[in-house]
C-alpha cells in the first residue's frame, strides 16, 4: 500500500496503487484540472542534478495550480555547508506540503520520509529507486497495448546496473508478463532479480542477442549502457555497437510493438528509429506528468 | 571426561545464562559483540570442547545475567545453532530457542557502501525477507543479502 508519508519504493506499492495510479493519470491527462494544487507548496530537493525528473515534477505541480520551492543541486543547497540530511528535510518540512527529492545516496528518501514531517517522494536515489519513472513507463505500457495482462517485455542493454529496468520487473509482477534480459554477460540481471521471477512464478529467458527477441516482444525497453561501466574501453565499444536500435531490425516485428528508453539515450537508439511509429520514448516521457499529478495527488489525499 | 567436565561447568553456575553450543569459531565473536570482555559479572569461558553436533563447541556461562532481546538477535545472527538455558538454583529452567526476527536493528553494516546508513548518521535496519534460506534486505538501499555476507557493526 502507498503509505500516507509517501511514494519512496515501487515495492510499496500493491497491485490496486498501480491499478489506481494508472486510472488517475489517464484522467488527468484526458481532463487537466488546473486547481486542483491551489494553495499547496511542494518542495523538489536534487542534490544532484537531473533537469529532466525535475522539470517534470515542477510541470506536474505547476499545471494543477500548485507552487514549487527548491534547489537543483547540492551545491546550492545547505547541505554543501555540511548540514545532515536529517536537519535539511526537518527545515523544509516546516514550509511544504510535499517534498519531492533527488538524492545520489541509496536509501536518502526512505530515511528522509521517516524523519520529515510531510509526505516524500522519491525522485531517485542512487542506483536504487525511482518509483515514478516506474509509474510512467507502466502507464506508457497500458496506453499503448491497452491492457498490462499477459505482455512479453523485452528489457536491453544494463540490465545490472539499471534501477528502471529492475522496478519495472518488479512492478509488473502483478500482471503475468514473459520477461526476455538481452545483455551482455558482464550486465546481465542480478540474481537477486532472477530469484525474485522464480519466487513468483514470472516466466524469464537470458539473451545476449538482440535480434533473437525482436519478433516476440510487445514491449522492448531499451536502456543506456554506460561507459563507466566497464574498464575495457575496447569492450565498452563492442557492447555499445552490439545492443544499438537501428529502423531495419523492426521490419518483421510485431504491429503494437513499442520502444521504450527512461532516456536521455546515446547511442542504444538509432536516430532513424525516432520516425517509426514504434517510437513511443518521447510520449512516453510526456506521461511522466500526468503519473507524476496522479502520485502526487493521491499521496495528498486529493483525489 | 571432557564431556562431565563441561556438565560440571554448568551445573556449578547457581543463577544466570548458559549459552551452549556456539561453533568453537564463533565464541570470541560472541564474546566481543556481546561485549563480555568488560561486564563484571562472573563469567566462564570453555572452548574447543567436545560436541557430538558441532565437532567442536564454545560454552559460556555468565552469573545473573538474563540477556534482552537485542542481545539474543546478535547471538541468533552469528550462531544459530547455539542454545540459551536460563539457570535459577542450579537448575534449567527455561531454554530460549533462538529465531531470527523479522527486523534486526542497528546490529549489522549494510554493505553497500552508497547506502545513506554508511554516508549519514542513520541506524541500520535489516528486514528477514526470506527465513529458510537466510536473506535479509537493507530497509534504505533495498540491497539483498545472505546471513553469510552479514557484517556487524
Ligand atoms: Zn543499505
Amino acid at each position: 500500500m502507498i503509505k500516507a508519508n509517501g511514494l519512496v519504493s515501487i515495492t510499496d506499492c500493491d497491485k490496486d496503487d498501480i491499478l489506481r495510479i494508472l486510472d488517475l493519470a489517464e484522467q488527468f491527462e484526458k481532463h487537466p484540472n488546473p486547481h486542483l494544487l491551489d494553495g499547496k507548496l511542494v518542495a523538489t530537493l536534487f542534490f544532484e542534478p537531473s533537469t529532466r525528473t525535475r522539470l517534470s515534477f515542477e510541470t506536474a505541480v505547476q499545471r494543477l495550480g500548485g507552487r514549487v520551492i527548491g534547489f537543483s543541486d547540492a551545491a546550492t543547497s545547505s547541505s554543501s555547508k555540511g548540514e545532515t540530511l536529517h536537519d535539511t528535510i526537518k527545515m523544509v518540512s516546516n514550509y511544504v506540503d510535499l517534498i519531492v527529492m533527488r538524492h545520489p545516496v541509496e536509501g536518502a528518501a526512505r530515511y528522509a520520509s521517516e524523519v520529515a514531517g510531510v509526505p516524500v517522494i522519491n525522485a531517485g536515489d542512487g542506483a536504487n529507486q525511482h518509483p515514478t519513472q516506474t509509474m510512467l513507463d507502466l502507464y506508457s505500457i497500458k496506453k499503448t497495448q491497452g491492457r498490462l495482462d499477459n505482455l512479453t517485455i523485452s528489457m536491453v542493454g544494463d540490465l545490472k546496473y539499471g534501477r528502471t529496468v529492475h522496478s519495472l520487473l518488479q512492478a509488473m509482477q502483478y500482471f503475468n508478463p514473459t520477461y526476455n534480459f538481452v545483455a551482455p554477460p558482464e550486465l546481465r540481471m542480478p540474481e537477486q532479480y532472477r530469484l525474485f521471477c522464480e519466487e513468483k512464478g514470472l516466466k524469464y529467458k537470458e539473451e545476449t542477442d538482440l535480434n533473437a527477441v525482436l519478433k516476440t516482444s510487445d514491449i522492448l525497453y531499451m536502456t543506456r549502457v554506460q561507459q563507466e561501466r566497464f574498464t575495457d574501453p575496447v569492450e565498452y565499444e563492442k557492447v555499445r555497437n552490439t545492443y544499438t536500435l537501428r529502423n531495419s531490425m523492426l521490419e518483421d516485428t510485431k504491429d503494437n510493438l513499442r520502444i521504450l528508453h527512461p532516456l536521455p539515450r546515446i547511442t542504444e537508439i538509432a536516430a532513424d528509429v525516432d520516425a517509426n511509429p514504434k517510437a513511443y520514448y518521447f510520449e512516453q516521457a510526456r506521461n511522466g506528468v500526468f503519473a507524476r499529478q496522479a502520485v502526487i495527488c493521491s499521496i495528498l489525499g486529493l483525489v | 571426561m571432557k564431556a562431565s567436565h563441561t556438565e560440571l561447568i554448568v551445573r556449578a553456575l547457581e543463577n544466570g545464562t548458559v549459552i551452549d553450543h556456539i561453533p568453537a569459531e564463533k565464541l570470541f565473536k560472541i564474546v566481543s559483540i556481546l561485549n563480555l570482555d568488560t561486564i563484571a559479572d562472573q563469567i566462564t569461558i570453555g572452548n574447543n570442547l567436545e560436541s557430538k553436533k558441532l565437532g567442536k563447541k564454545g560454552v559460556i556461562k555468565i552469573a545473573d545475567k538474563v540477556f534482552k532481546a537485542e542481545e539474543l538477535n546478535k547471538i541468533a545472527l552469528l550462531a544459530p545453532t547455539a542454545r540459551i538455558n536460563i539457570v535459577k538454583n542450579y537448575e534449567v529452567v527455561e531454554k530460549i530457542d533462538l529465531s531470527l526476527p523479522e527486523q534486526i536493528n542497528d546490529i549489522l553494516q549494510c554493505v553497500n557502501p552508497m547506502c545513506v546508513t554508511n554516508k549519514q548518521p542513520v541506524a541500520t535496519r535489516f528486514d528477514l525477507t526470506d527465513r529458510k534460506r537466510g536473506l535479509l534486505k537493507c530497509h534504505y538501499c533495498e540491497r539483498a543479502l545472505s546471513l553469510s555476507e552479514i557484517v556487524l557493526k
